[in-house]
């Protein structure tokens, strides 16, 4: 149990390595075997891990015995807990997706997958910055990788952008590292949230600046406003259950931003407190609207949903730049389940992109696809979910961030931004599944069975949903706690230096 | 040494902004290339500069700080890999695109000032 917090790093590397090896390497069958055991492995290690964490207070995992501020640590607290189930269950159902055939469009599809779960794990559970870049990079080069699988003309254009701003990212972000370790002394997550506030005048200039880098950072990987261009063509080039896994790399970019921010730049940090905060509201908000446009201005489903992914980064930026406890357990919530449902309305994309031939996703009129009615049914849930309609958790989730909102002055702009949006999503959907599903020419004659590991794989991302809302209770006092750990420096900070503050 | 130190980099890095800007693959892989340089030696700056400083204990009365030296050194390695994939990736587009523009297709060169429009109507 000693060795609970690095399993989630442990075991996709090893099932990674392994499945590159006779006699699992060869042949496609028992790679899919071996890493849907695996994954259903990591699931349990992860609720066990955040059930640990949640009993017995923050995990620390130091490894190689260098007490901390010194050597390499994993933290697992409460949030990254959440944040390694939530990739776990995700990855889960992409991975059931992918067995009923899309793995086979291209090598190695299993173990690139693994080594992007390990990548994600690695960034949620690492204690210092400098291993957050070296995670960053582990899950990048696999979804380069992933990302191009299949091969093709729009796949390769869409890498190339892809590969190149974050390689740019990158260089950012070591720029940023540079900056911070050379003023502050420590990279650390902890320790240097100690060392800020005993920083001088000039130090205190080039730390600002070096906390504005890694905000450029994260918000290219989140896809804030001024770098988020890439995303939907990406996100709609990359093959579904690709899609689906990338769902939480966006939220890697909200998870750092939420760590840095609260934690080394917190309301203890003095001068240099919430430097971020300004610059939050205004490119929240504007990537809330330009993703509005987007999603009315789609013309294709997956186009549609990745520009879903971009409200929900709009919204839980806002959450963030609320920049209080109940804000973030709002945020802790929606992204549980935002992430679990564009995960799933990628897969179904995929399903009605397959059903209808040539016309693919795009809203034209096509033959009436065959197996309509279950996708239809399907897709009504999923649609009645992203958009937030009560009673599902999409609903549950705004209506907690617009309450956290109250007593803000920034109120009179967060509640009819993201009520538009909400809006231009639902218009954007209905029209996408009238169009879908009730406008076609003739019956078409072709019969495209849909493999039942789909439909499990959809089900299994879908019922999230309703699980969160009838399981409200606790789930909400879960995150409210975690945001309280992330806030309270006595639990985020003090707990993991030894010394403390002194 | 420090002025021309920090000089060094900062021209690294317009040239690798420069160069990433451009339209065509090998200029922007060229590009990242410097702007990787220089942040390497950005990074083995942030312990500061000493001359004759061992980073091993005992070796010599002056040290320098070694956790720099450990972060340039991982930088290194990951930006080699991701310099050969981005060389690789460029490749490939070539090939698949049939042109090394990094939108895939090459836009129409813009229209002459002067001279050009008569001819051409």
């Amino acid at each position: 149990m000693q060795h609970l917090p690095i399993l989630p790093i442990l075991i996709p590397m090893l099932a990674g390595v392994l499945m590159l090896l006779p006699p699992i390497g060869n042949s496609i069958n028992r790679h899919r075997f071996f890493s849907v055991s695996v994954m259903i492995g990591l699931v349990i290690a992860s609720a066990l891990l955040l059930l640990t964490s949640h009993q017995q207070g923050t995990q620390m995992y130091v490894l190689g015995g260098w007490q901390p501020p010194f050597g390499i640590v994993l933290v697992a607290d409460r949030l990254s807990t959440m944040m390694v189930l939530l990739t776990s269950v995700l990855s889960l159902g992409a991975l059931l997706y992918a067995c009923a055939g899309d793995d086979n469009d291209g090598m190695y599809f299993h173990p690139l997958f693994m080594f992007l779960v390990m990548g994600v794990n690695g960034a949620f559970l690492t204690g210092d910055i400098f291993n957050l870049f070296v995670f960053f990079e582990v899950l990048l080069i696999a979804s380069y990788a992933l990302l191009i699988h299949g091969g093709g003309k729009q796949k390769t254009k869409a890498n190339v952008h892809y590969v190149i701003l974050n390689l740019v990212g990158s260089s950012i972000f070591l720029f940023a590292l540079g900056i911070l370790y050379g003023t502050i002394g420590s990279l650390n997550i902890a320790d240097m949230a100690v060392k800020v506030r005993l920083l001088d005048e000039p130090g205190q200039a080039l730390v600002k600046a070096g906390g504005l880098l890694l905000l450029v950072v994260f918000g290219l990987k989140a896809a804030m406003l001024p770098l988020h261009f890439w995303l939907p063509r990406t996100y709609a080039a990359a093959s579904a259950p690709v899609a689906a896994l990338f769902a939480i790399m966006t939220k890697v970019g909200i998870y750092s931003i939420l760590r840095v921010h609260t934690v080394i730049f917190g309301e203890d940090a003095g001068a240099l407190a919430s430097i971020a905060v300004p610059w939050l509201w205004p490119l929240a908000l504007l990537t809330l609207v330009i993703g509005a446009i987007g999603v009315l201005a789609s013309p294709s489903l997956r186009l549609t949903v990745a520009n879903l992914v971009i409200v929900s980064v709009g919204t839980l930026l806002v959450a963030i730049a609320m920049h209080r406890e109940s804000a973030t357990s709002a945020a802790l919530y929606y992204m549980i389940h935002t992430t679990l449902v564009t995960g799933a309305l990628f897969l179904l994309a995929d399903l009605v992109s397959k059903q209808r031939g040539k016309a693919e996703d795009r809203y034209v009129i096509a033959r009436k696809m065959k197996r309509g009615k279950i996708i239809g049914i399907a897709f009504f849930i999923a649609a009645l979910i992203v958009v937030g309609m009560p009673p599902l958790s999409g609903f549950v989730g705004k209506v907690l961030i617009l309450q956290s909102a109250q007593g803000l002055d920034e109120i009179a702009w967060v509640w009819p931004i993201v009520l538009l949006a909400g809006l231009a999503s639902l218009i954007a959907i209905s029209r996408a599944g009238t169009t879908i599903f009730w406008r076609y020419t003739e019956d078409s004659n072709i019969d495209i069975p849909i493999a039942p590991l789909r439909v499990i794989a959809i089900v299994l991302l879908l019922s999230a949903s309703p699980l969160l809302v009838i399981f409200g209770g606790p789930v909400t006092d879960y995150t409210n706690m975690a945001a309280t750990q992330l806030h309270d420096t006595t639990q985020s900070v003090d707990a993991l230096i030894p010394g403390g503050s002194e | 040494m420090e002025a021309v130190y920090a000089f060094c980099v900062g021209a690294l890095t317009t040239c690798g902004f420069f160069l990433v800007l451009r339209g065509r693959t090998f200029t922007v892989v060229m590009g990242l290339t410097l702007l990787s340089y220089a942040v390497n030696l950005f990074l083995f700056a942030s312990g500061r500069l000493t001359l004759d400083g061992a980073a091993v204990l005992g070796q010599s009365t002056v040290y320098s700080d070694p956790l720099p030296q450990a972060l340039v050194l991982t930088a290194i390695v990951i930006g080699f890999a991701m310099t050969a994939f981005v060389v690789i990736l460029a490749m490939r587009s070539r090939a698949d695109q049939g042109n090394d523009h990094v939108d895939g297709t090459v836009p129409p060169p813009p229209p002459r000032a002067t001279g050009s429009y008569r001819r051409n109507s």
